[in-house]
């Protein structure tokens, strides 16, 4: 039967290969955990650009094995060989991994990377490697920096090999590698200094007082990144309560109302934002990313409309009675907050941000703005602006402003004033909505959420005086900043006691506020 | 409110003849009375007041004690406090120092033993001695009260400025205590309290006794009051409350009227706090939340204000009615709550006392 023979010799020599050399991927399979780290050590230092689809496969959990070991690709739930062609023997179970090798992975997908064309990959798996190079990725390193042509690259690669050369033999590269490392802010680059101040670590004294100084300069710069990191939290902190406090600063100033149930009207306005998700995501899945925008004009109309209900049913009648009303928009609040527990249940809704408000910029190494926050702070910038115009460019600001000064003055040259209290309540309702908006994007949405405002933005109003937009902007941006400042200092919760007392005292000084309406009246 | 400063006994005796009145109140100070023996009596004995019935009136009491005092900050001076829990829970927990000293004789309380403390923060020291803890029922929430009052009242803040002050005050003092370093049990506060003096904090007796002393302090508190209120000190409150700036004119000087009722009335909040606690046998921050605050002042808003016996009546009903709702309803106590703060300020402006006077008049 030669046909036979000839048949079989030729099928054994064709897979040959096949077992002489299994492929990357069946190594892997067959490998126990501690091979499988070796065999990921020598990847990262000796990069081959065909294995990078392995190495991505296993860091996204997608690389199976049979019970032959050989290994299978998972692509939309179908498994491809990895090598060769050999179906599998029965479903591939996917290969488990530790941390450990996890970590490897990720160095190893960033050195298969650094020959990537694309310069921003390169930066990226540089970047990377600032972290996790490991000691033998020096030669592929060495070489990188030699061959790499964009500037940014280079920089960043250098800077990765500058802390394998922190341990080289030679002093003189040992005092480059330090050099180098202090222009860097980056927060790894300050623990790996530190060591080397150590005479047992580092025996070159010339390199310690290198060290000393490049690690006063990473200290300098990380510093820089802090504080501003504060100052942009404390932004955002006051905008969150500049939204929060301006319809109060509206209702407050025009009807001398205290209105308790405020924060309810964050609360509702955030839940409309949940209601309007939920709809976009039944409805119009394809749109969803645009749920926010769409959210912003149902919120407002929706707290508006409750604000003008309740200023025609309760409020209405407790004008002049400031405590009283108080009292009944608590107990305003308190139904509110209960209505929505029955209807949506106690536990917080999910409101997802958009992909256009996830992420951030990364500014310093250790400085990240997320697009949300930033987002906010314009957003409570273009709120003002908008009641800035509408309360001095409009008929209906010039009447609110004519009742805020004096009513019965108001009242007898022909200003509806009724009508007034009830546009100006819905006004300062709708914003608050707005601002149950913006809140939706950044936190927890639950019943309770308006309780955790209402007190700070009370604050906000009783520093800013009465009926000024200035005095409400300077000092929810105020609060906010001294927040964040004495936040770190002496944590959070003294930071509000020290706070408050600094109101207290301010008021001694400044009884009406940062910005008083000058008047004559008196009681 | 022309006439609110005369107390509702005196109105009352005009209206419903002074024996129908006076004959209430002394039936009612009587079964108050009885009700701590009848809880000495065998369990199986038809006429047994259970501890569960007695620790709820005497908490009931002790609010009682609250509702008046701030009866007297905002029904005769006119400065509607919503920090008065505050002052309660500062009592409560000097109290409470001293509880869990005694429960923990000569060790460190156990909260302490879990932050692995090794030795008592300075204002711990001789919270073992009853006398000082007793004088830290008064001086913890009266000090406060003399500094924050001093301040508000020297810049006049007042109205609304004054509620939303005390409110953030009382939310300060309620983050401070959730911490765990502030050296107070952080959330869990103090419990687990075994006795009081020597005496078995739950034995039939001892609670008869504490519930005796709410009573007695109580029946104190309203005499005060009572004799506040028709003396010139207090005429001359009312008049600050209904027009500061003509009594400044006629050469009061209003501070010192201001601070002295704010004190006294944040003392009594302490003493009611200090009472409260080893029946309840539990003091935690969330006393201190702007919530149970401002609940004091429906009680007074319900009950009425400006006079002595609305205040104590309001407490009653609304916190009978949460008993019986959080059994009953738990899902309906804030609707319930909620509906009574706006009907009680838009249909009920002098109270349930008001409601009664009408009808006595009719």
């Amino acid at each position: 039967m030669p046909t036979a023979l000839y048949r079989f010799l030729l099928s054994l020599v064709l897979l040959l290969p096949v077992i002489a050399h299994a492929g990357d991927a069946s190594d892997f399979a067959a490998a126990s955990s501690s091979q499988q780290a070796a065999l990921l050590e020598r990847w990262s230092a000796e990069p081959d650009a065909a294995r990078l689809p392995l190495l991505e496969a296993l860091q996204q959990g997608r690389v199976a094995a049979d019970s032959n070991k050989a290994a299978f690709i998972e692509t939309d739930g179908v498994y491809q060989p990895a090598d060769g062609t050999a179906a599998a023997a029965e479903a591939p179970r996917k290969l488990r991994l530790n941390n450990r090798l996890r970590g490897l992975i990720a160095t190893a997908v960033a050195s298969h990377q650094l020959l990537a064309e694309d310069p921003a990959l390169r930066l990226a798996a540089a970047q990377q490697l600032q972290k996790s190079a490991k000691p033998e990725q020096l030669a592929l390193l060495n070489a990188r920096v030699a061959a790499e042509e964009d500037d940014g690259v280079r920089d960043a690669l250098s800077l990765a090999l500058a802390n394998l050369q922190l341990v080289d033999n030679d002093p003189a590269v040992r005092l480059a590698a330090v050099r180098l490392l202090g222009e860097t802010g980056d927060p790894l680059a300050r623990t790996r200094l530190e060591s080397l101040l150590d005479p047992g670590v580092e025996s070159d004294a010339t390199v310690r007082t290198a060290a000393e100084t490049s690690l006063a300069q990473v200290k300098r710069k990380l510093l820089i990144g802090e504080l501003l990191g504060q100052a942009f939290s404390g932004l955002s902190l006051g905008s969150i309560l500049l939204l929060a406090a301006l319809g109060l600063a509206i209702t407050f100033g025009l009807l001398g109302v205290i209105n308790m149930a405020h924060g309810e009207m964050l609360m509702l306005g955030a839940y409309s934002t949940y209601m309007v998700q939920v709809l976009f995501q039944r409805f119009a899945p394809e749109a969803l990313a645009l749920y926010p925008l769409v959210a912003l004009p149902v919120a407002f109309f929706v707290t508006a409309a409750i604000g003008m209900a309740l200023e025609r049913t309760v409020i209405r009648h407790l004008y002049g009675r400031p405590l009283e009303t108080l009292l009944a928009t608590w107990g305003i609040s308190l139904i509110l907050i209960q209505l929505v527990r029955v209807l949506f249940g106690a536990q917080n809704v999910e409101v997802a941000n958009p992909y256009w408000l996830s992420g951030g910029i990364q500014v310093l190494p250790n400085l990240v703005l997320p697009y949300n926050r930033i987002v906010i702070i314009g957003f409570a910038l273009f709120v003002v602006v908008l009641t800035w115009l509408l309360l001095n460019k409009t008929r209906l600001g010039l009447n609110v402003r004519a009742v805020t000064q004096n009513r019965n003055m108001a009242a007898c040259c022909g200003v509806p004033t009724g009508r007034v209290d009830m546009l100006a309540f819905g006004l300062g309702s709708g914003i608050a909505g707005l601002g149950g908006v913006a809140l939706s994007q950044i936190g927890n949405v639950g019943p309770d959420l308006g309780q955790s405002y209402i007190i700070d933005s009370f604050l906000v109003v009783v520093l800013g005086g009465v009926g000024q937009l200035a005095g409400s902007v300077m000092a929810a941006f105020g609060l906010g900043i001294a927040n964040k400042i004495l936040e770190p200092q002496i944590g959070a919760v003294l930071g509000k006691i020290l706070i408050l007392a600094l109101i207290i005292l301010f008021i001694q000084k400044r009884p009406q506020g940062l910005f008083a309406l000058k008047g004559r009246v008196i009681d | 409110m022309n006439a609110t400063n005369q107390t509702l006994l005196a109105r009352a005796s005009a209206k419903l003849g002074p024996q129908v009145s006076i004959a209430i109140g002394l039936l009612v100070l009587a079964v108050l009375v009885a009700m701590p023996l009848l809880h000495l009596l065998p369990a199986d004995n038809a006429l047994h007041v259970s501890a569960y019935t007695l620790t709820l009136v005497g908490k009931i009491l002790c609010y009682c004690i609250v509702a008046l005092a701030l009866d007297l900050v905002w029904g005769y001076a006119g400065l509607l406090s919503l920090g008065h829990g505050l002052f309660f829970a500062l009592g409560g927990y000097a109290m409470g120092m001293y509880l869990m000293r005694e429960a923990a004789g000569d060790g460190l309380p156990a909260f302490m033993s879990f932050l692995a403390w090794t030795e008592l923060p300075w204002y711990w020291y001789g919270t073992d001695n009853f006398l000082w803890a007793m004088c830290l029922v008064v001086l913890a929430p009266g000090l406060l009260a003399l500094v924050f009052g001093f301040f508000a009242f020297r810049s006049r803040i007042k109205g609304v400025y004054f509620s939303i002050m005390t409110q953030a005050l009382t939310f300060a003092g309620m983050l401070l205590f959730f911490r765990n370093e502030t050296g107070f049990g952080g959330n869990n506060g103090f419990t687990n309290f075994r006795t009081i003096l020597g005496f078995d904090i739950t034995s039939a007796h001892t609670r008869a006794v504490l519930f005796l002393a709410t009573v007695l302090l109580l029946v104190a508190s309203l005499y005060l009051g009572w004799t506040l209120a028709r003396s010139k000190f207090g005429r001359v409150l009312t008049a600050l409350r209904d027009a500061e700036n003509r009594l400044m004119f006629c050469g009061y000087d209003p501070r010192g009227y201001k601070l002295f009722i704010w004190v006294l009335s944040a003392v009594l909040c302490g003493l009611a706090g200090a009472l409260y606690v080893p029946q309840v046998g539990i003091i935690n921050p969330s006393e201190m939340s702007p919530t149970n605050s401002i609940e004091a002042a429906v009680w007074v808003a319900l009950g009425g204000r400006g006079t002595l016996i609305g205040p104590l009546l309001g407490a009653g009903l609304v916190n009978g009615m949460k008993s019986w709702f959080t059994v009953a309803f738990p899902e309906y106590w804030l609707f319930a709550l909620g509906f009574l703060f706006i009907v009680v300020t838009l249909f009920l402006p002098k109270g349930v006392i008001g409601l009664l006077r009408k009808k006595g008049e009719q």
